[in-house]
């Protein structure tokens, strides 16, 4: 099995020698997610042999491409066990790739989806912030994540991943990484790829590319402890700075508005 | 070899006026899907969290793991031919799955494989559409109130549950099937598979708590074979 990285090529032979030294631990020698340390994690590692991938850049359904998994590699799944392996090379990222899809035959039967195609983004105006906090409630994102985006919303407490773990929505106030990236076409990606394996449903067949960008626009305005572009025009107008000044002082142990 | 012939006559009677109600000819497989002890007692859903739905019911409804009417009947259950019919290229018409009162409608949803399902939202708010396939692929879409419905296709058999995450309680089953002779039993768990070719056959009935049963049958001619099955329920 060989994956195609740019002008990188990987092979999973050499993959599998890194496999058993790093990998196998947590997702087992079998590649099925049932390492040694696997009973100890509370999101549970990644079962190879199911080939259901959370961050993507192909539509739901679809395994990923080899691109999508040595980002993953690279950047690591944030709030997981799942590190950033930048400290091994880039071929042995791309030969690591290589051997992961040796676990699934679906690798051999199946062709990655075709990436979502993402517009160049706009420019941001406060109008675009405005139109994606009506998205945010249109769609109900808040139901999960909470009205705030705190991760608290009515359903966020019943929610499982496919094997019937309990998962948490994300909490934009944590910080300005999300599960798949800290960029905005990133976190583009995730709201119209979906999050498979996880109850982080697709919005590709809902909403149009230039909402799309819109509601990127707000949920950068949700990470106020994190200044952005999105939260500093956002701050710059009456209302989205009453809307943060009391969001922020909650955060904090003594209400003063600190800001890190 | 006498008895034989009164036999078959009389089953070529039977088949004769059968022919002339069902129209192509073929045997009948027919009966009856019960259970026995104690079911365990559906819990009535609250729904309070969403109220555009609780609005929608005067009494909360029960879930609908194991469906029971008077008899002893189960309801909602997949009677299907596992094994002695061909595969069965699929029909041009879509199998329907509605999202109604934060329910699905129908709560199990058989169809074949490669077949158009197409999902469809009628409530007033999202609802998410996650089915938990372990054959064919996964995916999880959204889909809000008033939007079109999604139009999606299966290419390998299974039996798959489908949940909502935005609403826990909701919960259905698709059932993606080789051929076209399968049914899931109404009000009175009664079935019937009519137009079967003569031929050996194990139908097979599927309950999505209480698991699967087979009986072999054979149908020779236009007979009409009587199979029942009888599950054991489970009390919790």
């Amino acid at each position: 099995m060989e994956s195609h990285i740019g002008s990188l090529t990987g092979d999973s032979d050499a993959g599998r020698q890194l496999y058993f030294r790093y990998c196998w631990g947590c997702h087992g020698p079998h590649g099925d997610g049932n390492g040694e340390n696997a009973p100890y994690l509370n999101i549970l590692p990644r079962n190879f042999v199911a080939a259901t991938f959370k961050c993507r850049s192909t539509p739901t359904g679809t395994l990923p491409t080899d691109e999508d998994l040595y980002n993953t590699l690279k950047r690591g799944v944030n709030f997981t066990y799942m590190p950033s392996w930048l400290a091994l090379t880039a071929q042995e990222r791309a030969n690591l790739v290589a051997f992961i899809k040796t676990f699934s035959a679906r690798w051999t039967t199946e062709k990655p989806g075709a990436p979502i195609q993402i517009p160049a983004e706009p420019s941001l105006t406060i109008a675009s912030i405005k139109h994606g906090a009506e998205l945010f409630q249109k769609l109900e994102c808040w139901k999960c994540h909470g009205q705030e985006g705190r991760g608290d919303g009515p359903s966020a407490s019943t929610l499982t991943d496919s094997n019937d773990q309990p998962i948490r929505p994300y909490n934009f106030t944590s910080d300005n990484r999300s599960k798949c990236g800290r960029t905005n076409p990133e976190l583009y990606k995730i709201f119209m790829t979906g999050l498979d394996g996880t109850p982080m449903p697709s919005f590709a067949d809902v909403v149009k590319p230039e909402d799309a960008w819109d509601l990127v626009h707000y949920l950068r305005t949700l990470q106020y402890n994190n200044p952005s572009a999105e939260l500093t025009l956002w701050e710059s107008t009456p209302e989205g700075n009453a809307i943060v000044a009391t969001k922020r002082a909650k955060e904090t142990a003594t209400g003063s508005g600190f800001r890190p | 070899m006498q008895w034989r012939q009164i036999v078959f006559s009389a089953t070529v009677l039977l088949a004769a006026s059968a022919v002339a109600i069902a129209g192509p000819a073929g045997g009948t497989i027919s009966g009856k899907v019960t259970y026995e002890g104690t079911p365990a007692k559906m819990k009535p859903i609250d729904m309070s969290k969403e109220p555009s739905c609780a609005k929608m019911y005067t009494t909360p409804p029960v879930a609908e793991t194991v469906v029971t009417g008077s008899g002893n009947s189960l309801q909602d259950v997949v009677v299907y031919i596992s094994a002695g019919a061909p595969d069965d290229a699929a029909p041009a018409t879509a199998a329907v799955f509605t999202q109604k009162g934060c329910r699905y409608i129908p709560h199990v949803l058989a169809f074949q494989v490669n077949q158009e399902l197409k999902i469809v939202n009628e409530d007033q708010t999202s609802h998410n559409i996650h089915p938990l396939p372990k054959l064919n692929r996964e995916w999880n879409k959204s889909q809000p109130a008033g939007t079109p419905a999604i139009s999606e296709k299966y290419d390998k058999a299974e039996f798959i549950p489908v949940k909502c995450n935005v609403h826990p309680w909701m919960h259905g089953n698709f059932a993606v099937l080789k051929n076209k002779h399968f049914t899931v039993t109404g009000d009175g768990g009664a079935f019937l598979l009519a137009n079967l070719p003569a031929g050996k056959y194990t139908v097979t009935a599927w309950q999505e708590s209480y698991g699967e049963q087979s009986q072999e049958v054979t149908i020779s001619g236009s007979e009409t074979k009587t199979v029942n099955f009888v599950f054991k329920a489970k009390p919790y």
